[in-house]
């Protein structure tokens, strides 16, 4: 077979298209946005024209890939963490419709924090839902599990999570490829009415649900992504879940393990395996990225088994990502300690680019402040988050996508005036089209800059579903036309722009500020592009 | 044969070209590989590392241990510092010495330069200098890698190899510049290291 060089993120892709998949459904966030774009410009996913263009969000995205999955194709839907959140209704909901078509869901966590707003276990969602989880060690695994998950959730007939975390996402490595499959024929479900969750039915969903249950474990007890490796040193077992096992073979020599070692890959908790360890080792160390999700199942509430070693007695720090270094001092191994990092390094957080379209509404939005006074300014996640650092310190909150526009709202309601939210043109299609619209039946006073560089830009440039069609949708959603203004974010309007900002967070209602100019990155990308087929054109 | 490398710049410097070079000569050695990358927020002009492994063995984490990378090849001058806690006691530290100033507080250069020359292994070169000699203003880090190549266990016509199979998209002209820069970096480096 053939051996491509992938991230993580890449191999749970090409395990998916190998795998039958006929299509992802999908929003863009990090770490799990190559996922799809992987999928958008693979050839055989071309070739067979698997559905891969993005969803409005994670939710919709959920939605219609339950409805590929009525339909018998396998499917695919991707997220990060918090977009699991947006997703949960019917992500949650779908473990009781069960499926048609193999569904996997993958969600990609981000301990650490490296480009989120919180840490949050992806792996709660998937017990909460009381389905199988599939968490892949390293890059080979992420695609074997992608490549099988779809069968395991047709055996079943449930939705199957795969959990990933930043570190394997965005890590590359050789992978082994599988031999492709054929993408599945239209079929419908076997019991007409297994997609209606009237109460009579999703009860009775719902108790087939509980039923798989011991199937489920089962299928972990015998899965082989559970792999238990006996060894002599019974003072001490590792548990140890998806990439946590990399860090601890990273301390290991040969990959001998002189201590026994579960190596999870796969749950619900494979009973019969863990037991052993538990049972013919003194103490128990569990490694997890993330929360402590299996360290307290094993430790228990009240008996608080003091032989379980982990996150929540301080063997591991309580937040951030795991890595070698961590896994080491656990097992009370000597750890190097590097060089000091020298006082003079200064710390270097992100920042706008230069010449992007955001400073520019910014610097206006900072002077027409200075009459209004602080703290008014309300924001949402993407690019123009980083207003929030120096220079411009424009903005007051980010919290989740389109929260902007709703709590400018409640601060208005409040008493706050003008109460501002700044949002993106991809974030407002997201999730602030609702929130608008919260504003627009209350006719309350509020002035919703969305700066629209045209695109998705903290994620890399994806198709903005607002593009060509924001000031519509805000005149369709209610916003009297006469108070949706389009400016041109240039240096050059500065006066203009502040003008028109103070006349709007004046006026006692809804008001739309649409600041409109092309993403920086994205118009070089597009000019170096344009020039290069000039050139090709020449040559020919 | 093993190097740990880490790879260090602000984003939008090409550093992933670099790790995608030496991915490339890896994989023709049938060496195995892992490259650890940042994406997303902290690439808007912020500092981003690259863990970048290469051994015969099979590699079990994505991570380098603190203190112990063979390597770090820095496309800026402050960023080379702030991973000195992996390198290793015997490990190479290269770097190019123009400054990518775009935060207030930048130190002085000739603190930096000063903190770089402590270092017992180093190599530091004005890279970008360099690339507008060989006509080839975008390929310092390309200068970078060839400065960094005497002490990569990789040979080195597998990282001209490297350069023509990622660069041999956008043609004949910017494969033979960047392995022009390469050899000029690899020059300035066995003329220098002690």
């Amino acid at each position: 077979m053939e051996k491509l060089l992938l991230l993580g993120a890449e191999a749970i892709a090409q395990g998916a298209i190998d795998g039958g998949m006929s299509g992802v459904y999908a929003y863009p966030g990090t770490p799990s946005t190559e996922i799809t774009e992987y999928i958008q410009h693979n050839k055989i996913a071309l070739e067979r024209k698997l559905h891969s263009q993005w969803s409005a969000n994670e939710k919709t995205a959920m939605e219609a890939g339950l409805g590929m999955s009525y339909a018998g194709k396998r499917t695919m839907i991707c997220m990060k963490h918090v977009g699991l959140n947006v997703a949960a209704d019917a992500f949650i909901n779908s473990a009781i419709t069960g499926v048609n078509g193999g569904l996997v869901v993958t969600v990609a966590d981000d301990p650490s924090m490296h480009s989120s707003q919180n840490e949050q276990d992806s792996r709660f969602f998937g017990k909460f839902a009381m389905i199988p989880i599939l968490e892949p060690a390293n890059q080979q695994e992420a695609y074997d599990m992608a490549y099988e998950a779809f069968e395991l959730s047709e055996k079943l007939k449930i939705p199957v999570m795969i959990r990933i975390t930043t570190r394997l996402s965005h890590s590359r490595a050789g992978v082994e490829t599988r031999p492709l499959k054929n993408e599945n024929k239209l079929t419908y479900p076997e019991d007409p009415i297994q997609f209606v969750l009237l109460p009579s039915n999703a009860r009775k969903r719902y108790k087939g649900l509980l039923g798989l249950q011991s199937l489920m474990e089962q299928e972990s007890e015998r899965s082989s992504f559970n792999t238990f490796y006996p060894a002599r040193n019974k003072s001490l077992g590792i548990i140890a879940c998806g990439i946590a096992f990399n860090y601890l073979m990273e301390n290991y020599q040969d990959r001998k393990f002189t201590n026994p070692v579960l190596q999870l890959g796969q749950y619900p908790l494979p009973f019969a395996k863990v037991e052993k360890l538990v049972s013919e080792c003194e103490q128990v160390l569990v490694l997890e990225d993330g929360y402590p999700l299996v360290e307290e199942m094993l430790k228990g509430y009240l008996d608080k088994n003091s032989k379980i070693k982990g996150r929540l007695d301080g063997t591991i720090p309580r937040d951030g990502e795991l890595n070698p270094d961590i896994v080491a001092k656990a097992l009370g191994k000597e750890v190097k300690v590097g060089m000091k990092v020298p006082d003079i390094v200064a710390n270097r957080p992100p920042e706008l680019c230069s010449g992007c379209s955001h400073r520019d509404i910014y610097n206006a939005l900072n002077e027409t402040m200075l009459e209004f006074g602080k703290q008014k300014v309300f924001s949402d996640i993407g690019c123009y988050t980083l207003g929030a650092l120096p220079p411009w310190n424009s903005i007051n909150s980010c919290v989740d996508m389109g929260a902007s526009i709703t709590m400018a709202k409640g601060a208005a309601d409040a008493g706050v005036h003008p109460a501002i939210a700044v949002i993106g043109d991809s974030t407002f299609t997201h999730s602030g089209m609702t929130a608008l619209l919260d504003a627009v039946v209350e006719n309350t006073p509020i002035t919703v800059i969305i700066s629209d560089n045209g695109t998705t830009g903290m994620t890399g440039g994806q198709a903005s579903h607002a593009t060509g069609r924001l000031e519509e949708i805000c005149i369709g959603l209610g916003v009297k036309p006469d108070h949706v203004k389009v400016l041109t974010p240039l240096p050059k309007f500065h006066d203009e722009m502040v003008k028109v900002l103070r006349e709007e967070m004046l006026y006692e209602g809804v008001s739309v500020i649409i600041p409109r100019r092309e993403c920086i990155v994205q118009m070089v990308a597009k000019n170096k592009k344009d020039q290069k087929a000039k050139v090709e054109e020449v040559a020919q | 044969m093993k190097s740990d490398i880490i790879l260090a710049g602000v984003g939008g410097q090409g550093i992933l070209s670099i790790a995608a070079v030496v991915g490339m000569a890896a994989l023709e050695n049938h060496l195995y590989l892992k490259q650890a990358e940042v994406h997303g927020m902290s690439q808007r002009g912020g500092a981003v590392q690259s863990h970048l492994r290469i051994s015969e063995q099979e590699i079990a984490s994505d991570l380098i241990p603190e203190g112990s990378a063979d390597l770090i090849i820095s496309v800026e001058p402050m960023e080379s510092l702030r991973y000195l806690p992996w390198l290793s006691e015997n490990g190479w530290l290269v770097t190019n010495t123009t400054p990518f100033v775009n935060i207030s507080d930048y130190p002085d250069m000739k603190e930096l330069l000063a903190e770089i020359e402590k270092l017992p292994h180093q190599i530091a070169l004005n890279a970008d200098e360099m690339a507008r000699q060989v006509k080839s203003p975008r390929s310092s880090n390309m200068i970078m890698l060839g400065a960094a190549s005497p002490f990569l266990d990789v040979p080195y016509q597998s990282l001209e190899n490297g350069i023509k199979k990622i660069f041999g998209r956008k043609g004949e002209r910017v494969v033979q510049l960047n392995i022009e820069a390469l050899t000029a970096g690899r020059d300035f480096s066995e003329a220098h290291k002690k």
